[in-house]
């Protein structure tokens, strides 16, 4: 987990290739993250869909938009985040089982 | 107490005045001061519990008798179930991981200082708001579980009292929850991997995991339920379309998980000593670790057995009465491995292991009825009953009650450096341990006969009476145990000898540090080469751990009243919630509490205090 706090001030030269590459697919994940929110709005906004698809599609926008987040802005997709990664798993299988579980149980 | 671990200039013992010690105690952020200020906090509040648990046993004493009033004895119950699990059991734990747990993977403190010291002072102050509805117009009388609509219906302020003190002391140990995830995660010495941390750091690792994700469902059911009876919202009042059931889900989606934190760290720390005084490795550690794992996932899937009376329907009741049942399976693994650990060991019985040994059948009898009353056409007879009281004393007063004892038997000298007295230990156990089946086993069968829980008295000649008396007889027993324990405590305090660094031949870490260790706790961080480490290092000839690194400076935290100050804020700003309803000025306790600890998060956040160095050549002036 250390390679993460360590602050390096003398780059070299593979170290300036990574972060332009980094640059690259954070600028491609950003677009991709403003394209989809434009979708989700314009479906709905133009009402082009059938409501029950149209609410499977935010759906499906939102999760991509959640593993965007994560992967790409929260660094998870790099070395030494599986701690933190197996966390996120945990909670949101938590949080699931509870609202699925109140919904199940309470209103159905 | 406890003044030998102290500050830069402890190396000289003084005297120091009471007002010294009480500042040092209040600013502190080292982790075996926090854990002294959790076990005194626990104890405390122990004892408080103890106190109610002896006015309960002597109101069921005989039939229909009016020791208490049926209010009070309402009161009474409530507040014996809310203190002993969150105020006594959760603190007197979070102590000993404390205290324990950066020793066992070689880390100097926890990760988070601050916070540590934030989680204990919102604990401690949690509590005192809570018992302080004793003095303001009576305490909580809805039950430990304050079900809606009886807990939103109750008059009186004494279920605000519950609902803001247990918010305040639940944050606090959502704190500790972090922070020691925070710290096993990242602070390790090297050489110490996962699988060679001792169980106790992992059960105190898995622990903090059900802490984080099962703390957050009482957090939101605590605000529905401020809401309802403080500003007019209608979350459980049917009348108004609420669902009373909501607040059994969020309780016990919190509650069940809630049960496992208060039994694996205990699960935890009889590992650590079956395997000392058995002098073996501890037997199948492998399948130890993953039970735990496994213990804590089906723990969060299982909470609605405790609700089959509920109407939920015969699908549901049966998905959670047999995921509820498959738990049985890692514990029994667990069961098992201590057995085996024993076995063919060189045993060594002496306190620690004495609570050790009192354990196995206890809590095993606590499993079986576990597996009774999961049994949903079984429970509808049980629910509500004396058995299920029996079943989670067995669980709570066999399993965690006992581990606690043991840890404290064991850890004693590193915690306090004092060994505690063998003979005194030994009546303590064997008081303890047959007014406990007197109490308790006794209570399966009032259960069974039929006398329901919380009830304020029973009526002679229907088969209750002498059960009854027994029972209260056994609670007269726990309390001579718990007194000798305390007369123990004070008695080596004042006229024991200061304790070795390793009393037991120990095999684990925390055992190469002075009893008490040094604030900084080693003065270089050692090299971890396997499982049992300093066990190794003894059977290689070398006795002492190779070190990791040269000596050099430490960096340590500063000392912070911030803290306090904080949970001050947060304490005046619950009773303005409180009374807010009753009279409009009280809002200037609501807002001006949480101005002080809003105000104290900002002087936190600008100031930049970047802790202080103990230089080499003050480590290597000090003595060894
Ligand atoms: C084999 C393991 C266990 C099983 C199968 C089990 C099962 C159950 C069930 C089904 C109930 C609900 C009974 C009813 O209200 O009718 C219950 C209640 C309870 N159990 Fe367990 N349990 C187990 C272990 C534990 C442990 C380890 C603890 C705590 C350390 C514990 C603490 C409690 C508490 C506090 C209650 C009662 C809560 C209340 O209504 O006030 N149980 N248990
Ligand atoms: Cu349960």
């Amino acid at each position: 987990m250390t390679e993460n706090t360590n602050t390096n001030n003398q780059l070299t030269d593979f170290h300036r290739q990574k972060n332009k590459e980094e640059m690259k697919r954070n600028v491609i994940s950003f677009a991709m993250m403003i394209v989809s929110t434009i979708i989700a709005f314009a479906v709905v906004a133009s009402g082009v869909m059938d409501r029950v698809f149209a609410i499977f599609l935010l759906f499906i926008l939102a999760v991509a938009q959640v593993a965007f987040q994560f992967f790409y802005f929260m660094h998870m997709k790099e070395k030494g985040h599986a701690m933190p990664a197996v966390m996120i798993v945990a909670g949101t299988w938590a949080a699931f089982l509870t609202t699925f579980g109140l919904i199940a149980a309470v209103w159905w | 107490m406890s003044i030998a671990v102290s500050d830069k200039n402890s190396a000289v013992t003084q005297k120091r005045s009471i007002g010294a010690v009480l500042w040092d105690y209040l600013t502190t952020v080292d982790h075996m001061k926090v854990a002294h200020l959790y076990l005194f906090g626990g104890a405390f509040f122990f004892i408080l519990g103890g106190i109610e648990a002896v006015i309960i046993r002597i109101q069921l004493l005989v039939p229909e008798n009016d020791f208490v009033s049926a209010g009070f004895y309402n009161e009474i119950i409530t507040m014996h179930g809310t203190t002993m699990i969150f105020l006594a059991a959760m603190p007197l734990l979070l102590g000993m991981m404390n205290a324990i747990m950066p020793l066992q993977i070689g880390a100097r403190d926890v990760a988070f200082p601050f916070l540590n010291s934030l989680g204990v002072w919102l604990f401690i102050l949690g509590g005192i708001m809570l018992n302080m509805s004793w003095f303001f117009g009576g305490a909580p009388d809805a039950g430990w579980t304050a079900y809606a609509p009886l807990s939103t219906t109750s008059p009186g302020h004494g279920v605000d009292f519950y609902a803001v003190g247990l918010q305040i002391a639940g944050a606090g140990t959502l704190m500790s929850g972090i922070n020691f995830l925070v710290t096993i995660i990242n602070m390790r010495a090297p050489g110490m991997t996962y699988m060679r941390m001792p169980l106790f750091t992992w059960t105190t690792f898995i622990t903090s995991i059900l802490i984080l994700f099962a703390f957050p469902a009482l957090t939101v059911g605590l605000f529905l339920l401020m809401f309802d009876r403080m500003f007019g919202s209608a979350f459980f009042d049917v009348a108004l379309g609420g669902n009373t059931i909501i607040w059994q889900h969020l309780f016990w989606i919190f509650g069940h998980p809630e049960v496992y934190i208060l039994i694996l760290p205990v699960f935890g720390l009889f590992s650590e000593i079956f395997s000392t005084f058995s002098k073996k490795r501890l037997f199948g550690y492998t399948s130890m670790v993953f039970a735990t794992m496994l213990i804590a996932f089906l723990g969060f899937m299982v909470w609605a057995h405790h609700m089959f009376t509920v109407g939920m329907g015969p699908i549901a009741n049966t998905i959670f009465s047999v995921a509820t049942m498959a738990i049985a399976i890692p514990t029994g693994i667990k069961i098992f491995n201590w057995l085996a650990t024993m076995w063919g060991g060189n045993v060594k019985i002496n306190s620690a292991m004495l609570w050790a040994l009192g354990f196995i059948p206890s809590f095993t009898i606590g499993g079986m009825t576990g597996i009774m009353v999961a049994t949903v056409a079984a429970d509808y007879q049980y629910h509500d009953t004396y058995f299920v009281i029996a079943h989670f004393h067995y669980t709570i007063v066999g399993g965690t009650v006992m581990g606690i004892f043991a840890g404290l038997h064991y850890w004693w000298p590193k915690i306090f450096g004092r060994v505690l007295n063998e003979t005194l230990g030994k009546i303590t156990f064997w008081t303890f341990f047959i007014g406990f089946h007197m109490t308790f086993f006794i209570q399966h069968f009032l259960g069974l006969m039929g006398m329901p829980r919380r009830y304020w008295v029973f009526l002679e000649n229907q088969g209750l009476d002498t059960g009854n008396f027994i029972s209260s007889l056994g609670a007269l027993f726990m309390s001579i145990g718990v007194i000798v324990f305390i007369y123990n405590a004070i008695y080596v305090w004042l006229k024991g000898e200061k304790a070795a660094a390793d009393p037991w031949d120990g095999r684990t870490l925390e055992w190469t540090t002075a009893s008490p260790p040094e604030h900084y706790n080693w003065k270089q961080t050692p090299l971890i080469r396997g499982l049992d480490c300093l066990w190794i290092e003894k059977t290689e000839g070398n006795g002492k751990m190779t070190p990791a690194e040269p000596l050099k400076d430490i960096h340590m935290p500063n000392n912070t009243i911030i803290p306090f100050i904080m949970t001050l804020g947060f304490f005046i700003s619950g009773f303005g919630f409180i009374y807010q309803t009753e009279n409009k000025l009280w809002y200037i306790a609501l807002f001006g509490g949480m101005a002080i600890a809003l105000l104290a998060m900002l002087v936190r956040s600008l100031q930049d205090d970047v802790g202080h160095y103990i230089t080499k050549e003050e480590l290597k002036g000090e003595a060894k």
